[in-house]
């Protein structure tokens, strides 16, 4: 119950990180500064992570979100491996995973039908990245 | 505002300020009380205060002959050729490589065949970051973002065909620029042809990468050996070979500001400079092999003049601080093109738009290679239609609009003199703030620049968001709050690319001499302990097919890897 309060106060927690070899970080680094004000704690993880880095952080963390960006095409195989990565590590139903990035209107669906909660393409205003993330963590955390 | 100390008549001076003061008073006042401008403030997107209007008044104590002067003569500000585009237009420079060697080389053979005067190859991922296509590190990369480049083989599969003799070559490569040369340079005498008579471009700029798009690999001091190995290398044996090509366009992308970009980049160009001193090479013997690029972004006037500043700047650097006597070396020589940042995947056709705008700057800018992007470059790498159009659009600046009639057109315009010396004054004032802090070496290792970027990008956002920073169809005239997917032809990389890029690579290492390539390794670890040139090794290592993942491995056991500093 303090949890849940702590949470609905705002205080949602998110580990942020850029999987893949892709060194493209102004929009992840905007979108964590952004969450941030809002009040969450962001952990950003950085860039040039294996998704096994990012699952671990985002247990010893105790994340409620993992915020991801893809710029470089290998969205449909680090996709998956990251989400089987949180599986095996006993976060795949409690933890939401969105992404950002270049990714291709076709492959929005099969991302979503992996696990990946939402997608935020290239021109999503960042007020409503953080109105999603807080919502829906909240939400997730109190079922 | 108005500068009455002007060196000029000061009669005329003095009656221009009044002429000033009387429009000001009689004629603007009453306007503006009836309808007051559109905002309290303009500023341009690197925030410097837009006036009115500019005047003569507003170039105050500029003398032209010294401070502006004539295309081909330092400062450069008009342009660095005596006849500019008169005498030959700018080189078109599309970016391209995807998938296989095999793939690339058609697109490459498909845009010579359109006229095309350039190439430029895009590489992947692991092969910018030194990993083999069946590096585990690869795993969803392989062709993505560009040909995957494994071996000398890989080389000759790309160039199969391309009078290599003919064509300039440039190579966006940089924490592996020295192995891709070596496999370039090898692959020339394999084919018999003169090493003198390659011409091209290594980009090789290592710093930038520290700060933006990170496709670094060693520390910043064993990286900048790598980069001056090539620098003397091709000094000494590929004379018409531009050895690195500074550049801030992936600053710009990060974030940062026109008057950062420039800044920056020529930070940057005195660490090489220094570097390459230091080993012993004279100013005049590589400086004149040196070319930059930077970005078009959106502020028209505030390009064109980052690109007239970047020329007197860098030519007052090389002339006061190297005491540079050849005039080649204090040329500025631009790359300039699209930033993807500038384009929305809303309403996607309008990109077109806005990549003609590129062009018209980096023409108006007196750049002398352009790139520009395809219009879907929000969604996907381009296709062959976007790239088509991309070509078509740069051809049309060159020969529909009289743009190219005259040199420097916007010389002259009040405004943009006045904003060339605003923004010299300014990228100034930061170089004097590195030097302070002991240097851009010494700035990256604080995590000085990265910070600066990142509160540049975070700003611009903001503008962004608050409608500040307009882009039609995305935050303004935007057609529905609900987002309708855009139906747009995509370019995708087929996933079995992969494996067939890791199966030549197994052929590979099946046929050549395992001995050689082994000795070849070791010797490579132990001149990359000592400090002689790895130039000539890494081409003999490229001859006994030798692989980029094999080499940049035994870099990584001598060197280890570049730690990224937390920046937050």
């Amino acid at each position: 119950m303090a949890i849940s309060q702590q949470r609905a106060a705002g205080r949602v927690r998110v580990v942020a990180g850029k999987p893949g070899l892709d060194g493209h970080d102004r929009g992840i680094k905007v979108v964590t500064r952004a969450l941030r004000d809002a009040g969450m704690e962001v952990i950003y993880l950085g860039m040039r992570l294996s998704v096994e880095q990012i699952a671990d952080a985002a247990v010893d963390e105790d994340a409620d979100v993992v915020a991801v960006n893809f710029a470089a095409a290998d969205h449909m195989q680090l996709a998956p491996a990251l989400l089987e990565a949180l599986r095996t590590r006993g976060r795949g139903d409690d933890l939401m995973v969105v992404a950002g990035g270049i990714i291709p209107d076709e492959d929005i669906p099969l991302l979503k039908g992996m696990g990946v909660r939402e997608i935020f393409l290239p021109g999503t205003p960042i007020e409503r990245i953080v109105a999603f993330i807080r919502d829906n963590a909240v939400t997730q955390r109190d079922l | 505002m108005a500068d009455t100390h002007d060196e000029g008549p000061p009669s005329a001076a003095e009656g221009l300020g009044a002429a000033r003061e009387h429009w000001e008073a009689e004629t603007l006042a009453p306007v503006l009380q009836r309808t007051p401008e559109r905002k309290r403030e303009f500023v341009s997107e690197a925030n410097i205060p837009i006036k009115r209007l500019y005047t003569p008044l507003d170039l105050g104590a500029q003398d032209y002959a010294r401070d502006v002067g004539f295309p081909g003569e330092a400062p450069f500000v008009r342009g660095v050729y005596p006849t500019m585009y008169r005498g030959r237009p700018w080189t078109i420079r599309p970016y391209s490589g995807f998938g296989t060697p095999q793939e690339t080389n058609q697109r490459f053979k498909y845009l010579l065949s359109h006229n095309e005067s350039g190439l430029t190859v895009a590489f992947d991922l692991p092969t910018q970051i030194g990993y083999d296509s069946d590096a585990p590190q690869a795993l969803g990369s392989v062709g993505k973002v560009g040909v995957s480049i494994d071996s000398i083989e890989d080389m000759k599969t790309l160039f199969d065909g391309i009078p290599i003799d003919k064509a300039s070559v440039a190579m966006t490569i940089n924490s592996t620029a020295p192995v891709m040369l070596a496999f370039y340079i090898a692959m020339a005498e394999e084919r018999g042809i003169p090493l003198s008579a390659l011409q091209g471009t290594t980009q090789n700029d290592i710093l930038k990468e520290y700060v933006a798009r990170g496709t670094y690999i060693f520390p910043v001091r064993p990286s900048l050996r790598l980069t001056t190995d090539l620098i003397e290398y091709c000094f000494r044996n590929v004379p018409k070979w531009n050895t690195l090509s500074i550049t801030g366009v992936h600053m710009r992308e990060a974030g940062a500001n026109a008057v950062q970009e420039l800044a920056f980049t020529i930070a940057h160009a005195i660490v090489y400079i220094d570097s390459a001193l230091q080993r012993g090479l004279d100013i005049d013997e590589f400086a004149p092999r040196l070319s930059y690029s930077l970005g078009c972004y959106r502020d028209l006037f505030e390009e064109v003049a980052k690109f007239r500043a970047a020329r007197r700047l860098f030519a007052r650097v090389m002339q006061e601080r190297f005491h540079a006597q050849d005039p080649r070396s204090s040329m500025f020589r631009i790359y300039c093109g699209t930033l993807g940042s500038t384009l929305t995947r809303q309403e996607p056709e309008n990109n077109i738009v806005r990549i003609a705008m590129h062009a018209l700057i980096g023409a108006l800018g007196g750049s002398q290679a352009i790139f520009t992007a395809g219009l879907d470059e929000a969604f996907a790498l381009p296709t062959e239609r976007s790239a088509r159009i991309a070509l078509r659009t740069q051809q049309m600046m060159v020969d529909e609009f009289g743009i190219t009639n005259t040199i420097d057109p916007l010389g002259g315009s009040y405004y943009v003199e006045s904003l060339t010396n605003e923004i010299e004054r300014r990228a100034e004032a930061i170089l004097k703030e590195i030097d302070a802090m002991g240097g851009m070496v010494a700035a990256h290792e604080s995590g000085w620049v990265q910070r600066e970027i990142e509160e540049s990008s975070y700003k611009f956002q903001r503008k962004v968001e608050s409608g500040e920073h307009v882009f039609v169809a995305m935050n303004k005239y935007r057609a529905a709050e609900e987002d309708v997917p855009e139906k747009i032809e995509t370019f995708r990389v087929d996933p079995a690319l992969e494996q067939q890029q890791c199966a030549r690579l197994a052929q590979l290492r099946a046929k050549r001499d395992a001995g050689r390539a082994a000795t070849l390794l070791a010797q490579i670890e132990g001149a990359a302990r000592g400090s002689d040139n790895l130039m000539p090794l890494l081409i003999e290592a490229a001859k006994a097919r030798v692989t980029l993942g094999e080499i940049c491995g035994v870099l990584r056991k001598c060197w280890g890897v570049h730690n990224p500093l937390q920046a937050y």
